[in-house]
């Protein structure tokens, strides 16, 4: 499987996990979620669909509040999480294990310019007070 | 500016709550998620922290006369144990506060969102007669737990010190124990659940929460938040101070001309509130979303593209499976059952269809 400390974070709180063979899954972060509260709809591409590292690809709204999704890596979509699609509160219960939302096929490396998973912890710390 | 903790903050603390400032208190937003102590309101029972609502006893000779010019609804039909639901009006008939009023032997209490306590002391104050009628500011020293839920009844009963509160009609209540603390038992809430309002010294607060928690555990009973709170009225229809109602909305275009009584006699608002009845300024609505998407506070409602009123508390209802909302519209221009939209986003393409629905969005199985 996956080695956890090759996870990497936007500063947008998504993560990406390389999973090997050239793909790569995405989510949302425990802190983002945690910061969302009650995830109620995905907003996602569908299988096929090319995305686009910074670019939006999708929007998570919850009790709370609306928020885009904006793409770690650029790729194509292999597979939707659909469990997450149908019964949301998963990205809450485990928003960086079952919670995932997509696997992707990388087009090229995953960037370098991504937090790893020590940065992202204090960045999700400043950026809550 | 900082927000006061509640007498029961650490408490909550304790059991994992996520605070939040609201009307000026840390709060519990909530314990676990939104949508399990939703559902557990709805479906065994959750208790609520509602400590940061103000109380003011009113007595005096005077003090039914007072409370009838002072509010809108009839406290002259108030018996002893009887609790009423009401709003009070500037002349103007903007509305200051909606409050309940319970009616004890000697004398009054009402109970006044934390957020307009300050503005509703003043207020009232200022409507005082010379002589014969005092208020009381018991907010401070006083705390009120909310247990919600078809097994709110079940759970109590058996701490209540033998009182039968089966017997406690709704918007009704009695002095009472439970669990050796005094307390007002109220057959009243904001959830559109049965339930009782307890009401107790604060001292007392953190046991009680504490004891009707670890009692209820075995029944299901989780410790509920605002968050909860919010879907939950929300669903029922209850009209939340701030959004729905405020000092530029009268009750009658707010869909509270049932607490508005015109023939009681003179009270302040009357004259304002005759006019608004005649001819009434603008209509509140329910609207359900067709589609996914979450309306919000402020967003606007449109007709055949345009709009014709704003959003004024939005959320998903857990118990209903789809986004809900209130708002005002102007008088006619969403007849129930038609098809309205929300503007859900700033993109004109993100709107959300949405069918206006009569209120209460739930009504528990009877």
């Amino acid at each position: 499987m996956s080695d956890p400390s090759l996870v990497r974070f936007t500063k947008t709180h998504e993560w990406v996990r390389p999973e090997g063979a050239g793909e790569a899954v995405i989510g949302i972060s425990d802190h983002a979620q945690a910061q969302l509260g009650d995830v109620i709809f995905l907003e996602l591409p569908s299988a096929g669909a090319h995305l686009t590292a910074g670019q939006r690809f999708g929007a998570v709204e919850s009790v709370k509040a609306a928020s885009d999704l904006y793409s770690p890596v650029s790729g194509e979509v292999v597979e939707v999480n659909q469990a997450a699609v149908s019964a949301p509160e998963v990205v809450n219960q485990d928003a960086q294990g079952a919670g995932w939302l997509l696997r992707v096929r990388l087009e090229g490396e995953i960037p370098t310019g991504l937090l790893d998973p020590q940065a992202y912890d204090a960045f999700a710390e400043s950026d809550s007070h | 500016m900082s927000e006061r903790e509640v007498p029961l903050g650490a408490l909550h603390r304790r059991l994992g709550a996520r605070m939040v400032p609201f009307a000026g208190y840390q709060m519990p937003l909530q314990y676990s998620s939104i949508r399990d102590e939703h559902q557990a309101v709805r479906e065994r029972a959750g208790l609520f922290d509602v400590s940061h609502m103000g109380e003011v006893r009113v007595g005096g000779p005077g003090a039914q006369a007072y409370l009838q010019r002072l509010v809108t609804n009839d406290v002259g039909k108030l018996a002893v144990g009887q609790a009423l639901y009401t709003v009070m009006c500037r002349e103007d008939g903007g509305i200051v506060d909606d409050l309940l009023v319970y009616r004890d032997p000697d004398d009054y209490m009402c109970v006044v969102n934390a957020a307009r306590h300050d503005d509703d002391l003043e207020w009232m104050g200022r409507q005082l007669p010379p002589s014969g009628v005092e208020l009381e500011d018991q907010s401070d020293q006083t705390c009120l737990l909310a247990l919600q839920g078809p097994l709110s009844l079940q759970i109590l009963a058996p701490l209540a010190d033998g009182a039968d509160l089966g017997a406690i009609s709704y918007y009704h209540h009695q002095p009472g124990r439970v669990l050796g603390v005094p307390v007002r038992l109220s057959r009243t809430g904001y959830t559109g659940e049965d339930g009782f309002e307890l009401y107790c010294d604060r001292e007392a607060a953190e046991g009680l929460f504490q004891g009707i928690l670890d009692h209820g555990r075995s029944h299901g009973l989780l410790p509920a938040g605002l968050g909860a709170r919010d879907t939950l009225r929300l669903e029922a229809g209850f009209r939340l101070y701030g959004q729905d109602i405020t000092l530029e909305r009268e009750p009658i275009s707010a869909g509270l001309g049932w607490v508005v009584k015109l023939d009681k006699g003179e009270f302040v608002g009357r004259e304002a509130l005759v006019r608004a009845k005649a001819e009434p300024q603008l209509s509140f609505i329910g609207l359900r979303l067709l589609g996914r998407g979450i309306p919000r506070p402020h967003q606007a409602i449109l007709a055949a593209g345009q709009p014709i009123g704003e959003v004024t508390s939005g959320s998903y209802g857990f118990s209903v499976g789809a986004g809900i909302a209130m708002g005002y519209v102007r008088p006619g221009s969403a007849p129930k059952g038609s098809e309205v939209e929300v503007a859900l986003r700033a993109d004109p393409a993100e709107r959300g269809r949405a069918q206006v629905v009569a209120l209460p969005f739930y009504r528990r199985p009877t």
